[in-house]
């Protein structure tokens, strides 16, 4: 939001005025996640987003990113990260053969499925 | 005076009761709730799927047991409610998602196997923000689901459809997923109550997974009695989840007399504010009834408790967006067909998703991306570490702590779908349990206003169920 309304004004008012604006706004401006970057994201996560989605999810993702920065001034250095909330430990059983899922009921539920395999188009040679 | 005019238990546990004594039938009991379903459901949208042929069925076979000297269960005969991300074998579960429309589990949930021994009904499979994510039931691929005390509010979410099942008497019995909030806030928009119990304590075999380490299943019920009963009968350790904890079922039903003489109720003083007048005058109500009825007030201070929000949208994303790569379109559900396996993922997912799911597996990738690791997943988590150690503390001084379960009660549709750090908030009073793993219930305590309900929240350490059950009942005692 920020971004559009300041190049909104370059090049079409008083240029020191911008320029003061410019300066003191740049350093938020540039914090903030860049459409390049929703883009690269999208692709990671196999997305395809149209031009409209991205300038949107550029918005609401930088709005996100604004509000989390309200942890950015706590001191955390001596903070061990807590990835679960109770200790895992490796669970273990009896190395021996139980039975599984059928085989052809999980396939029945394949969006395709050929001699008992899920069949997928061609992995490697075409686009990309 | 012919049968059908003696008064009708409405609990779960009446109706469990009258079923195993034999002066009523499950057929009638499951017929009677699907007559109240024909009657509202077009209005309400509480379910994806009614299983009304797989229903009667049931509660025949369980009317069989009971005709032949058998004991079917603590839930003999009464109606489940289930939130429609839990596997049930042969029977569509969506996550109210078009990435799974149609598709069919080849395996029940371990819940679904537990509620069958203990001779329940699954009646139909609830309505839900798209993969649980979401505080309204607004994100929901099939459409929103209406709140059963005003149809032109939400009935919150994401297991809105499960809470507004129970509201509008669809069923006495629901059952719900709580990732940050997703039970006691619609719990406390539809006016029942709703129970996260302590992580690992039911089992997740088949919770169709949104964030592994805050994911947990648990009851929306009419009264505190039933929730309590269910979750004894779907509680205990599953070797099937890494996570279950090690021990048998949660013992509930016992504390519930037990009033609260001499516990120590905590006061959070440096709570979040956003909490409307209206739900802040029914908590302070609540503890003036714990007061009066012998609880000692203690004021706490927990200050991470308010950077709850961040870590929770950094972390839940984080986890979603390695959970929902699975879905590609090569196993289950959802395929858009493509020249290559890339091409066909992209494809695939892109039509699948909903919006919100694709703004959150975003997020979370963003998170979770090389340069950005340590400055987004990295210090969320150690702000979940903070959080765990300011409780820690908080519960050396109180037994169970008292707050709001939502900011306000139910909102008008439509009024936050725009905005969804808007959305988010609605979760900054039941965030903080589902980072620490610890339990929180829901409960009915007046209404706030527009006449609607408000829910009040009581959090305990882990494995403190049976204390906050303690409470919970003494409030529902006690509720204006």
């Amino acid at each position: 939001m920020h971004r559009i309304a300041l190049s909104g004004k370059i090049g079409t008012q008083n240029r020191t005025v911008v320029e003061e604006v410019w300066a003191v706004a740049s350093a938020l401006v540039s914090a903030r996640i860049t459409p390049d970057a929703v883009s690269k994201v999208a692709r990671l996560a196999r997305l395809t987003l149209s031009d409209a989605e991205l300038d949107r999810a550029t918005d609401q993702l930088a709005d996100m990113l604004d509000h989390f920065a309200d942890i950015d001034a706590l001191d955390l250095d001596d903070v061990q990260p807590m990835t679960q909330p109770t200790p895992l430990v490796n669970v273990l059983r009896d190395d021996v053969v139980q039975p599984g899922l059928d085989r052809d009921e999980v396939l029945a539920e394949a969006p395709r499925a050929e001699d008992g395999r899920f069949r997928v188009p061609p992995i490697v040679g075409l686009a990309e | 005076m012919t049968a059908d005019a003696a008064p009708l238990p409405t609990t779960a546990t009446g109706i469990a009761a009258a079923i195993r004594h034999g002066s009523v039938s499950a057929v009638d009991i499951v017929e009677r709730h699907l007559r109240e379903i024909d009657r509202r459901e077009p209005e309400i949208h509480a379910f994806n799927t009614v299983l009304a042929d797989e229903a009667r069925t049931r509660a025949a076979e369980i009317d069989a047991q009971v005709a032949a000297g058998g004991d079917p269960g603590p839930l003999a005969g009464v109606p489940v409610a289930l939130k429609d991300n839990m596997c049930t074998r042969g029977i569509p579960t969506t996550c109210s998602s078009r990435i799974l429309d149609g598709w069919k589990p080849p395996y029940d949930a371990t819940i679904v196997t537990k509620l069958r021994d203990a001779g329940a009904v699954v009646i139909g499979k609830t309505n839900l923000d798209e993969f649980a994510m979401g505080s309204s039931t607004e994100n929901s691929a099939f459409g929103a689901t209406h709140n059963p005390h005003d149809l032109s509010r939400v009935p919150g979410g994401s297991s809105g459809g499960s809470a507004a099942a129970v509201a509008a008497g669809f069923a006495p019995l629901g059952l719900g997923s709580d990732t940050g909030g997703s039970i006691r806030q619609p719990a406390a928009l539809c006016g029942v109550v709703g129970v996260k119990p302590t992580y690992g304590a039911v089992s997740r075999l088949g919770l169709i997974a949104f964030a592994s380490s805050l994911d947990q299943i648990g009851p929306l019920t009419n009264t505190v009695e039933d929730s309590a009963v269910l979750l004894e009968a779907i509680s205990g350790h599953d070797p099937l989840d890494s996570t279950s904890i090690a021990q048998g079922p949660l013992e509930l039903t016992s504390e519930l007399d037990r009033g609260v003489e001499g516990l120590r109720v905590g006061r959070i003083t440096d709570l979040p504010q956003g909490a409307s007048p209206d739900v802040i005058e029914r908590v302070d109500q609540a503890f003036d009834a714990l007061r009066d009825s012998g609880a000692t007030i203690v004021d706490v201070r927990v200050p991470a408790f308010t950077y709850g929000l961040t870590a929770y949208y950094l972390i839940a994303p984080a986890e979603a967006s390695s959970n929902l790569a699975r879905y590609d379109g090569v196993r289950f559900g959802l395929r858009e067909e493509a020249p290559d396996t890339n091409a066909m993922y992209m494809a695939t997912r892109t039509a699948g998703f909903g919006d919100e799911v694709k703004r959150r597996i975003m997020l979370g990738t963003y998170a979770l991306s090389a340069g950005y690791y340590d400055a987004y997943y990295g210090r969320a988590l150690k702000v979940r570490r903070r959080i765990a150690d300011d409780l820690a503390h908080a519960y050396a001084d109180a037994d169970v702590l008292v707050l709001p379960s939502s900011p306000s009660v139910a909102f008008p549709m439509g009024d936050k779908t725009a905005d969804p750090m808007s959305m988010y908030l609605c979760d900054t009073y039941t965030i903080p349990s589902n980072l620490t793993g610890h339990p929180g219930i829901s409960v009915p305590f007046g209404t706030g206003e527009a006449g609607l309900p408000v829910g009040v929240q009581v959090l305990a350490p882990a494995l403190g169920d049976g204390l906050m059950f303690r409470a919970a009942a003494e409030l529902e005692r006690r509720a204006p």
